[in-house]
């Protein structure tokens, strides 16, 4: 099922021209001279779409983020990223994509010698943004993952539960034009479960496409999305 | 690239959670935390190459002022020495050759030294109270020259021999060109000191940038996740080790700098000694001018850049490693 453009929606001219937002055809991925893990994989993630990706422990799903992310190159195939071919573009042009896509990953990759806050606010940080222009917003979005009275704690100090939200408020609080999470709901409650699954939705209806990579067959089922189903390093994609 | 704030709204409603208290402002941590750099050691390698920097900068400086001072005193000047020898009055002879001296254009003071001065030269060689009555002593002239006029040597040879054949002028050639040689070799000395402090502090700095690369790599790998482009990580680190470098330079160039500072006292404390006599004879009193001091200052600063530089340099390289 993927979700339509919605009329109402306010995005920007350009944003409504990309009509995908990832293209890939025929990419293919090994790790040094091993055997091929992702093969002849060719989809599209539309603008605004929502998707799950599952499938097996060691189908690749962590690597096809990885390379949804331009933290892997395909070994072989083409990559566009918001009409960009992954391939012609520089370091400088990388880390400009980055800031329009948020990632979720299962080691939560949160920086120890900084408070929640000031982890959730890093994408603000790193653009150069005055801090007293985005406190709001990064207070609001802690309350909402049930952070709002851990935000000065460091992370070493936070449960796993509690490290994963702080990962998860931190790859949406710049509403990015692409979402990517492994495992999201992994480390949480089902409640607190349905609630970030809300969040992503959410970002969803406000124009992120999003791609979550997961085993939860329960969270699947909370919400009739478009499914990605990696078997054997090939893809099958259900509408 | 990320939306614009028309495009953004609310990304979820909270009411009455949303916390009444306006916001306070945040005292924000360094990107990169300074405990997780070893600057201690970095400080210390940086402070030893700056003050080894600094000692060779200043005894080239001192060096170099004092043969130039020599020189141009050796230069004003030349000497003509008049043997005594059989058949000949050697004051006669000293006369006539002083005489000939005056009328030659470019010498602006002749002074002939008497027997007694000529003898005195011989005292630290023959000892003090000798009779030099019976010794065939020779007598020397210093002539003067006018500093800008240029003076023909060989006219001035031609008119000595004239008026005494046992006369002979010396130039101070030969002591001119040592004295260069010598300054040359130690400022060649000195440069090379220089460029293997230098490059020592190069190759430190750089193993001190990959050790603390390698300590921060997980938050350089979260940089890259959250769009931040490699100048912007780069500087984070750049301004730790900028800071390290200043903070080194500044210790070993003050150090280096009280050093030449109290030399003049310390050379004092030896005076009237052999060695510090000898020491005072060739480098005069031992104090750096104040160009020497800027001199030292500057190199300071140099060091701190170089630590600066190199420190990018495989900050970048790292970089596109990690990435």
């Amino acid at each position: 099922m993927a979700a339509d453009v919605a009329p109402c929606n306010p995005l920007s001219r350009q944003r409504r021209t990309e009509l995908n937002v990832v293209r890939f055809e025929n990419v293919g991925l090994r790790y040094g001279l091993g055997p091929e893990i992702l093969r002849d994989l060719n989809f599209q993630i539309p603008a605004h779409s929502f998707q799950f990706l599952t499938g097996p422990s060691g189908a690749g799903k962590t690597s096809l983020l990885r390379l949804l992310f331009l933290s892997l190159r395909p070994t072989r195939g083409l990559v566009t990223l918001f009409g960009n071919d992954v391939s012609q573009l520089g370091k400088d042009e990388i880390a400009q994509l980055r800031q329009r896509i948020g990632i979720v990953l299962q080691d939560f990759r949160l920086l120890d010698h900084m408070t929640t806050y000031e982890n959730v606010a890093l994408p603000f940080r790193v653009t150069g943004r005055e801090e007293s222009s985005y406190r709001r917003e990064v207070i609001d979005l802690l309350k909402w993952v049930g952070l709002g009275e851990r935000m000065d704690a460091l992370p070493p100090v936070l449960s796993g539960g509690e490290k994963q939200r702080a990962a998860i408020a931190r790859a949406v609080i710049a509403r990015p034009h692409l979402l990517l999470a492994d495992e999201p709901t992994g480390n949480v409650d089902p409640t607190l479960g349905r609630r970030l699954l809300r969040l992503f939705i959410e970002l969803n209806k406000s124009g992120t496409a999003v791609i979550i990579a997961t085993h939860d067959i329960t969270l699947m089922d909370q919400y009739e999305a478009r499914r990605l189903v990696l078997h054997q390093g090939r893809l099958h994609v259900y509408e | 690239m990320n939306r614009t704030d028309k495009e953004r709204g609310v990304l979820m409603d909270l009411g009455h959670d949303r916390p009444q208290v306006p916001a306070r402002a945040r005292n924000l941590s360094p990107i990169v935390p300074r405990a997780s750099i070893a600057g201690r050691a970095l400080v210390a390698v940086v402070a030893m190459m700056t003050f080894l920097a600094s000692i060779t900068t200043g005894a080239v400086l001192l060096i170099s002022a004092s043969a130039a001072e020599w020189q141009s005193e050796v230069a004003s000047e030349i000497t003509i020495q008049v043997r005594a020898v059989a058949g000949r009055d050697i004051e006669r002879d000293v006369v006539a050759v002083a005489e000939a001296m005056r009328t030659q254009p470019g010498i602006v003071e002749v002074r002939p030294f008497t027997k007694a001065e000529s003898g005195k030269l011989l005292e630290p060689w023959l000892g003090a109270g000798l009779s030099l009555d019976d010794l065939p002593v020779p007598r020397v002239i210093i002539a003067r020259l006018s500093p800008g006029t240029p003076l023909d040597l060989a006219e001035l040879r031609r008119r000595v021999s004239a008026a005494a054949p046992s006369a002979s002028v010396d130039d101070h050639r030969a002591w001119i060109e040592r004295m260069r040689s010598m300054t040359g070799a130690t400022v060649i000395a000195g440069l090379g000191i220089l460029a293997l402090v230098i490059i020592t502090t190069i190759i430190s700095v750089s193993f001190a940038t990959r050790g603390a690369m390698a300590a921060n790599r997980p938050i350089v790998e979260v940089l890259h996740f959250v769009g931040a482009g490699d100048r912007y990580i780069a500087n984070h680190f750049l301004r730790h080790f900028l800071r390290l470098g200043l903070e080194g330079g500044v210790i070993g160039g003050g150090i280096a700098m009280l050093v030449f500072g109290f030399s003049e006292s310390i050379a004092s404390w030896f005076s009237g000694t052999p060695v510090g006599d000898q020491f005072a004879a060739l480098l005069g009193t031992f104090s750096l001018r104040p160009q020497g001091y800027l001199a030292l200052a500057v190199q300071t600063v140099l060091i701190a850049a170089i630590t600066a530089w190199s420190s990018r340099r495989t900050l970048f390289a790292t970089l596109d490693e990690i990435d």
